[in-house]
């Protein structure tokens, strides 16, 4: 069932080389170090837009990924700062604690629809930020800050990860880790849209009543579905927090969430690439507008409305057949 | 012979509508039985509540013995009664094959994790799968349009598409909502010869809602009649023809549709 073409295996041996060698490669030839620090970020959101893409596989619109970035990026902080827990014990926990509060949430939301649930998840974004003000082990609006690198994870004496603050350049750490995460994200996406649950998804979005009569448990995957989602948010935020060294309740607000949103819109809903590849492109674009100065916000919407407008199955839709989900 | 399916005393209200009063019967292993009644007689809420897609003010279901009402859909299919939709409710963007896979989520032994690391048992369960649906769209006559996206087959096939996901489930009791909603003659004929055939050769007991009386009558080998929410008649085709209440019933609002 899973035989990859030649195309496909070429492809993401290329997608391989180019983020572990090329782009270091680049950087170090160009002396930009600031770029490490641009596509660990654009990393990142594509982990926590894979997430979102998930929700929108079974038929809804989640505008509610920026509450469990933050909820992750709050888990790991407290947890590193005041239990004095390893980021890479934290990191995992971040996602967990994410995915239980989507759970819970998710009971009572999930069986909402189309506009419906994309409203409550809107909110939802709102709401964790002003509990994170509110709450005094959050610090309210002063945050978390002074985060400590991660430290040294290493297995019966045997260093796996070094300790990041005695690295040369952590920067490039970041972006290692990051794309070592991203690659995990997408190749298990890729095989979850690929098997059986990935099945079920698709035939809840078409049809949940349908499918609840061929004897799926619908509020079961609803809610499998929603804690996955979350949990790529969860360690998403994390990350971000780390990198930082803080979190704020600012961190990430409703337009991160809207982002969020985008990217799978603009990547394509029928591509588990899609939100790699908008992401790239919606950061970067909106970096490369910049000199349009107070132009930049008209421009990049109009720009958004065209794409949508002519390629409304994404930008993978220019590349790939209709139907085929292969890796670029 | 205990009967497969007793509905007992069922009762809905919405609000201060009475949909169904008191409504019971029996189903038989083997047979097919069908609900019919003019408009709003009840006979969509029954239906769904047999197959729990809506819960019941009062009274309750048995499968075997067992309460199936105010249960979960998903439970009652497990436990092997079925219910098909009208045309409009498909997978869409499935081809036909696909959806009868899809369907046979009943039948797979592998868990979804199982899937996700592809074991031995998935693997199996994957080809099964296929074989399955092969067989079945086979037995459907579907088989020159079974690489077909589902959006886009005409009005027939979509009645047997649905037949068909119904059976992947491999029910022992199907519920047809409508089967010949909408069809002309021969295709209500060709409708009529496919159910008996999933009767004779699957083992399906079949229960459906229909308001097509001549197919009604062809296929049935017992009627139970709702007037009103409530039961007025129940017998052979020969005894609703000849049965004052339900040419009365059907008298007062249009006669044309007994067509008998």
């Amino acid at each position: 069932m899973n035989s990859f073409t030649k195309a496909q295996i070429l492809g993401v041996v290329v997608f391989l080389a180019v983020v572990f060698v090329g782009v270091p490669l680049m950087i170090s030839a160009t002396g930009r170090s600031d770029l490490y620090f641009t596509l660990t970020s654009v990393g990142l959101l594509a982990i926590a837009s894979a997430g979102v893409w998930l929700t929108f596989y079974i038929g809804r619109i989640n505008i509610g990924q920026g509450a469990f970035a933050l909820l992750g990026a709050y888990v790991s902080a407290i947890l590193v700062t005041k239990a004095g827990v390893s980021f890479w014990i934290s990191l995992p926990l971040a996602g967990l604690g994410a995915a239980i509060f989507a759970v819970l949430i998710g009971l009572p939301i999930l069986r909402l629809r189309g506009v419906y649930f994309a409203m409550v998840t809107l909110v939802l974004t709102q709401v964790v930020t002003l509990t994170a003000l509110a709450l005094p082990i959050t610090n309210g609006a002063k945050g978390i800050t002074s985060i400590p690198l991660p430290s040294e994870l290493s297995v019966f004496g045997l260093v796996l990860i070094p300790d990041f603050a005695t690295l040369e350049n952590p920067r490039a750490a970041f972006y290692y880790t990051t794309a070592i995460l991203m690659v995990l994200t997408f190749a298990a996406m890729y095989r979850l849209v690929n098997s059986r649950l990935g099945h079920l998804c698709r035939s809840m979005q078409q049809n949940e009543e349908l499918a609840s009569s061929i004897g799926v448990d619908i509020t079961y995957i609803r809610l499998l579905i929603f804690a996955i989602s979350s949990f790529l948010g969860g360690v998403g935020g994390a990350m971000f927090g780390s990198i930082a060294q803080s979190v704020y309740p600012s961190s990430f607000q409703v337009a991160d969430s809207v982002n969020f949103m985008l990217n799978c819109f603009l990547g394509g809903l029928g591509y588990v690439f899609g939100p790699m590849l908008g992401t790239l492109v919606l950061y970067f674009g909106w970096d490369l507008l910049f000199e349009f100065g107070k132009y930049q916000m008209l421009i990049y919407s109009s720009l958004l409305i065209v794409l949508m407008l002519v390629l409304p199955n994404g930008l993978l839709s220019l590349r790939l057949p209709q139907k085929g989900e292969n890796k670029k | 012979m205990t009967p497969l399916i007793e509905v007992q005393n069922v009762t809905k209200k919405f609000g201060g509508l009475t949909a169904n009063s008191d409504v019971s019967f029996d189903v038989q292993e083997g047979e097919i039985l069908s609900v019919i009644g003019p408009n709003g007689a009840g006979k969509s809420t029954l239906f769904k509540m047999i197959s729990s897609f809506l819960t019941t003010t009062s009274g309750e279901v048995r499968y075997k013995g067992e309460r199936i009402s105010n249960l979960k859909p998903h439970i009652v299919a497990r436990k092997g009664v079925v219910r098909t939709f009208q045309e409009t409710t498909i997978f869409k963007s499935m081809t036909v094959r696909e959806s009868v896979v899809v369907a046979q989520h009943l039948r797979a032994k592998a868990s979804l994790a199982g899937y996700f690391w592809s074991s031995m048992t998935a693997k199996k369960d994957i080809k099964d799968f296929g074989d399955y649906a092969d067989e079945l769209i086979e037995f459907l006559g579907m088989t020159h349009i079974a690489n077909e996206q589902a959006s886009n087959l005409p009005q027939g096939n979509l009645r047997a598409l649905g037949i068909a996901i119904g059976l992947a489930t491999d029910p022992k009791v199907l519920l047809l909502d409508e089967p010949f909603a909408g069809m002309n003659h021969d295709e209500t004929m060709r409708m009529v010869d496919l159910v008996k055939k999933v009767r004779d050769e699957r083992n399906v007991t079949v229960l459906l809602v229909e308001h097509d009386m001549p197919a009604v009558m062809k296929i049935s080998d017992r009627i139970v009649v709702l007037n009103f929410g409530e039961k007025i008649a129940e017998g052979t085709p020969l005894e609703i023809q000849n049965d004052a209440r339900v040419i009365e019933a059907y008298l007062g609002s249009e006669d044309d549709e007994i067509g008998i």
